[in-house]
């Protein structure tokens, strides 16, 4: 029928044009660079000689990117399971439509729209030592002062408590709309059945947007292992490079020291971490148990 | 679905008292280091010198407020991201209408092959290109311009993808009118589809906006002469000479002026952010 309208035809292919340029030249010619530089020895000066898998050898065997290889992992380790399960109360607490909890959600999310840098200054007027929020309500209590930003352990942990008040408002948001999603008749039955809202959470609730949780957890896991302006704002690594992040020795190896060729094979490193969780976020996304569309 | 005759609400199960009051005290924890820094911004720093628990003392004053539009090069940073954020949002806007049209209307060769491409994108972490582009934009002299800021986020496929799907959810029927009329495909564009698409131009355009006016990284390393510096970048370096030169309250009275203008635009169109964030999840 009309169909013989929408013939394929070459002409059409110039509204993806603009785009499909822009998309080569910004972001495929790089990524593909990028693996170019990280097989070559480069400096400030231009693109030197082929060394093959040698600055990977060098990264891996760096003990400077071990330790922020950990660091990020732990990082992800604890601030991802906080994300989701504070994400996901808040979601339960705050689904219903009242003017009380449209409030609370509004400003819950809040936070995310800040840019990092006012998060960072945030939370270092909380953290400083002698200034600081901390410091003051420790020191009407009688407690001793921590040094929140300079000791090892504690930084990391201080970098992790203002990267969560940072990034809550996504779950939940997301936590939010999977809850609605959930058909009502199964709440209904549970009504007639007498069911606890204990019972209703573990065998309804919870199971109905399990796969929100997973792809919550997994967009979290992508998110914090870009973790950066955070820890270089607020401890700058330290002490000692116990809180300082993957992308934060690419920043340093790549724009501080200008050894580009090992910062390349780095960020290669971090991509392919990255690209795993992604791969598994694509896989779970696009499974779908009900044949909704 | 519902069934009118049962005064069940399925949502008390879970929004119940108690934990709207745990939600409640977790939201002042979230408030307070905001309200601190609020205090500090209003509290001469000769006051604070002498210690920041007069916070809760008076007096207080706007001082520092002030100050910001004398002394401090905010303003020109204050533009800068101006620029950035708006170019940035203009070009994802009009490059991503005119793909996303393509993609979920048009039939051309590779159509699906270009779409799956350009889906791949969406998993190319910044990481992954910064350095390759930092050395691109150093062999044409883009560092430290406008133009140097505002062209690599217009790569992101996001846009492409979100309006992939809101041109493909309006009905065949409208377009199938001026089809037959022999309407050429960018008359149809300009004239019917796009003002069909406002709410997800919206949508896309404020997130492209407080993307752009919050991104760190980038403006970092492009970025490096003070007068090119975006807001959040300069933000960044009077962080690096802390509580030394400015103080503290005119430290805090830069991040509150800083805020406000993501948080006015938060306020203002809350509800398209919430549909975006909400709805990009469950499609």
């Amino acid at each position: 029928m009309a169909e013989s309208y929408r013939r394929s035809h070459w002409k059409n292919g110039l509204f993806v044009l603009p785009y499909l340029s822009v998309f080569v030249v910004l972001l495929v010619f790089p990524l593909a660079w990028g693996v170019w530089l990280s097989l070559h020895k480069v400096d400030l000066f231009g693109p030197g000689r082929f060394v093959g898998l040698n600055n990977y050898v060098r990264v891996l065997a760096d003990p400077v990117f071990l330790q922020a290889l950990r660091n990020s992992v732990v990082f992800v380790a604890f601030s991802v399971p906080t994300l989701v399960v504070l994400g996901l109360f808040l979601a339960l607490a705050l689904n219903r439509t009242t003017r009380a909890t449209s409030f609370f959600r509004g400003l819950f999310f809040s936070s995310s729209v800040l840019s990092v840098t006012i998060v960072t200054l945030i939370w270092r007027f909380v953290f400083i030592p002698g200034d600081g929020l901390m410091a003051v309500l420790f020191e009407q209590v009688g407690l001793p002062p921590i040094g929140f930003l300079s000791t090892s352990g504690w930084s990391l942990f201080s970098v992790g408590v203002a990267t969560v008040w940072w990034c809550l408002g996504l779950p939940m948001m997301l936590f939010l709309a999977a809850l609605q999603q959930i058909p009502s008749d199964l709440y209904e039955a549970a009504a007639l059945d007498n069911a606890s809202p204990l019972r209703v959470l573990t065998r309804i609730t919870l199971p109905s947007i399990a796969r929100t949780i997973m792809l919550v957890a997994i967009i979290q896991i992508v998110m914090q292992f870009q973790l950066f302006g955070q820890a270089q704002l607020m401890t700058n690594g330290g002490p000692n490079g116990t809180s300082r992040p993957l992308v934060m020795y690419i920043y340093e190896v790549g724009f501080v020291r200008w050894d580009v060729g090992k910062a390349a094979a780095a960020s290669e490193i971090l991509f392919l971490i990255i690209l795993c969780a992604a791969m598994a976020q694509y896989v779970i996304a696009t499974r779908k148990p009900e044949a909704s569309e | 679905m519902s069934t009118e005759n049962t005064t069940y609400r399925p949502e008390s199960l879970t929004a119940n008292r108690p934990l709207l009051w745990i939600a409640a005290f977790l939201s002042i924890l979230m408030m307070a280091p905001v309200a601190w820094i609020v205090g500090l911004s209003i509290k001469s720093n000769q006051d604070l010198m002498l210690g920041t628990e007069t916070v809760f003392q008076l007096p207080y004053t706007i001082a520092n407020y002030i100050n910001i539009l004398h002394s401090s090069q905010a303003f020109g940073w204050f533009f800068n991201s101006l620029v950035v954020a708006c170019g940035q949002t203009l070009g994802v806007l009009v490059l991503s209408s005119l793909a996303g049209y393509a993609f979920a209307r048009l039939e051309f060769p590779w159509r699906r092959t270009l779409f799956v491409i350009v889906l791949f994108g969406l998993a190319v972490p910044e990481q992954a290109v910064i350095i390759a582009r930092h050395q691109m934009f150093n062999w044409f002299g883009l560092h430290n311009s406008y133009i140097g800021l505002i062209l690599p986020n217009l790569s992101s496929a996001f846009g492409v993808f979100l309006m992939t799907q809101f041109f493909r959810a309006i009905p065949k029927e409208i377009d199938e009118a001026a089809l037959l009329d022999n309407a050429s495909q960018f008359r149809i564009f300009w004239k019917i589809m796009l003002p069909l698409t406002l709410p997800a131009q919206a949508t896309l355009g404020i997130f492209t906006f407080l993307y752009a006016w919050n991104d760190y990284w980038w403006p970092l390393i492009s970025a490096t002469r003070k007068e090119m510096f975006t807001l959040t970048i300069g933000i960044a370096s009077s962080q690096t000479n802390f509580a030394q030169s400015e103080g503290l309250g005119f430290l805090s009275a830069q991040a509150v002026f800083a805020s406000l203008p993501v948080l006015i635009v938060y306020l203002i169109f809350q509800r398209h952010i919430v549909t975006a964030v909400s709805g990009g999840a469950v499609k």
